[in-house]
């Protein structure tokens, strides 16, 4: 690997120069930042504290594992079209696989969310990591929502005729209407998916930064 | 806990704690692969749910009086849609706020509906063409004083309490004076050949996906709250949260269902503003619970702690069930 700050040739008066152009770059800084924050080994560990050997830290895996379902699932989906799923075999074959892998999804991640809160999983430091993965659930409820009212058949209809009155009680329903298809399928496969899959990263980076909290012990604060 | 400033190290923090060999990259394949099994197995053995939806035309043909009955409610300004208010109109019926907080109605209005209009007026007066005897019915009602109006749609939504179907056509027990009568036959005509379904969501461009003006009018209707009932799906039932048939729904919503069964949201008129009010600030208590005194010491009083660490517990100093 070139690093600009030890690879240059040339006279030292060149060489000096170069070296403070080195720390002006962004990109130096931006690399040095993220191998200082999360080298390699902590990003992919090959050894752990043996408590993580737990069940409880299971759910999240598997919670990733099942959004990589759902993601694939949808983006078959969307891609052959909303009447493909309703009138084909195939196509509910495949709508069947995302409601089960969204169902998974939630049910790992509700699990996983309880069992970081019984384990107090923002302790020593932790806090942005148990917030980020917070606002993955409810960014999620949102991208849940969206995909019941996007199914196009009768609980959509219902689901969106009761959800109304709740939205529109915030003064969202100017900017949300959830009885314009459109506008939910489009959130539903494109804004949310984006914002849930980059939340997810965000939050692994975070629990990959600081590693798995220790076990609660008595006498120390939570 | 560790300052912001202070620099983490992550070799100190897990100082005398045993490891062990892990392999995060092949624990993530199994479980992508496991998943993907049980996914397959659940959607060939299980399905999903799909009722199809329900259309106008649908509603028209199988409770012919109803829809008759809702379009004139729509008319006559009486059913929840042609009063609900912001974001479709400007009347008062559905609007919500909890003393000085009015965010509904400062939203004000951006889905324009004229339910009189929009569900009956308009799709009729694109019926008319070609059907002299609907156009002199439909002439005769516009050109009317409101008052008269009035009068020739409650008559005759006092007659349809007596109605029956007679060959696809609704028929009042005693002739009721004005056009009414032609009116709601056409309209009901129009809707069970499928063409009030395509009039509700036209619009001036070609590609359309907005649904609001037809959801609002079947919403109004008494059949879609019967087959809602038959399904399980009312607000009383747990509403949204359930699936038809017998999937899981959105079984995540619980909390957010459950106030709508008890006192004051099930009795409340600003019902669902109380409940979106109530889960916001539980949502903003469990997103800052580490900085929460009290909140954040739970996990020590609940000893779930000790299963999630049995084996780092059983190899080291046992927890006491101290406070922090």
């Amino acid at each position: 690997m070139l690093d600009a700050e030890t690879n240059s040739a040339g006279p030292p008066e060149e060489q000096t120069s170069f070296a403070q152009e080195a720390k002006r770059s962004w990109t130096l800084r931006l690399r040095k930042y993220i191998l200082r924050e999360l080298p390699p080994e902590h990003l992919l560990p090959d050894n752990e504290p043996a408590y993580v050997g737990s069940w409880v830290y299971v759910f999240g895996v598997i919670t990733i594992a099942a959004l990589a379902w759902v993601i694939i699932s949808g983006v078959i989906l969307s891609f052959f079209g909303p009447q493909w799923w309703q009138v084909s075999p195939q196509g509910h074959f495949v709508n069947s696989t995302h409601f089960w892998s969204v169902q998974m999804f939630f049910i790992f991640m509700v699990l996983h969310l309880w069992g970081q809160f019984f384990a107090a999983g923002w302790r020593d430091g932790r806090a942005a990591t148990w917030m980020i993965g917070l606002v993955v659930f409810l960014v999620s409820l949102v991208t849940a929502f969206t995909g019941y009212l996007s199914q196009q058949n009768f609980a959509s209809q219902w689901i969106a005729l009761n959800a109304k009155d709740g939205v529109n009680s915030t003064g969202a329903g100017a900017f949300f209407n959830v009885l314009n298809f459109g506008q939910m399928y489009g959130l539903h496969i494109l804004l949310f998916p984006v914002m849930v899959t980059g939340l997810v990263v965000l939050h692994i980076v975070w629990v990959r930064r600081r590693g798995v909290v220790k076990p609660l012990e008595p006498g120390i604060a939570s | 806990m560790i300052g912001r400033r202070q620099k983490w190290d992550q070799q100190a923090y897990y100082r005398g704690i045993p490891t062990a060999p892990f392999d995060l990259v092949k624990e993530v394949a199994i479980a992508v692969v496991v998943m993907l099994g049980v996914v397959l197995v659940l959607s060939a053995i299980l399905s999903s749910p799909d009722v199809p939806p329900v259309t106008i035309q649908g509603w028209a043909r199988h409770d012919p009086v109803d829809f008759v009955q809702t379009a004139t409610a729509e008319l006559q300004g009486a059913t929840l849609s042609s009063s609900y208010g912001p974001p479709y109109n400007g009347g008062s019926g559905s609007v919500q706020s909890l003393g000085p907080l009015a965010p509904q109605s400062w939203a004000g209005v951006h889905q324009p509906v004229n339910a009189a209009v929009t569900d009956v007026l308009a799709p009729l007066r694109i019926g008319s063409l070609g059907d002299p005897g609907l156009g002199s019915a439909l002439h005769q009602f516009e050109v009317a004083s409101p008052a008269q109006q009035a009068a020739w749609s409650s008559r005759y939504a006092k007659a349809l309490g007596d109605a029956h179907v007679v060959n696809a056509q609704v028929v009042v027990p005693h002739r009721v004076a004005g056009p009414m009568g032609t009116m709601m036959q056409g309209l009901l005509t129009m809707a069970r050949r499928g063409a009030l379904d395509a009039l509700l969501v036209r619009s001036s461009h070609f590609y359309q996906t907005d649904y609001t003006r037809p959801l609002l009018f079947i919403g109004d209707s008494a059949y879609l709250a019967d087959l809602a009932t038959q399904r399980n799906l009312l607000g009383s039932q747990w509403g949204m949260m359930n699936e038809t048939g017998r999937y899981p729904g959105q079984a995540w919503l619980w909390l957010y269902t459950f106030w709508y069964q008890i006192p004051p949201y099930n009795t409340a008129s600003n019902a669902d503003l109380l409940v979106v009010l109530t889960m916001g600030l539980l949502t903003t208590l469990l997103l800052l619970v580490p900085f929460i005194p009290g909140l954040r010491d739970i996990p020590r009083w609940v000893p779930i702690y000790r299963l999630i660490w049995r084996e780092h517990y059983r190899y080291s100093r046992p927890p006491d069930r101290q406070g922090p």
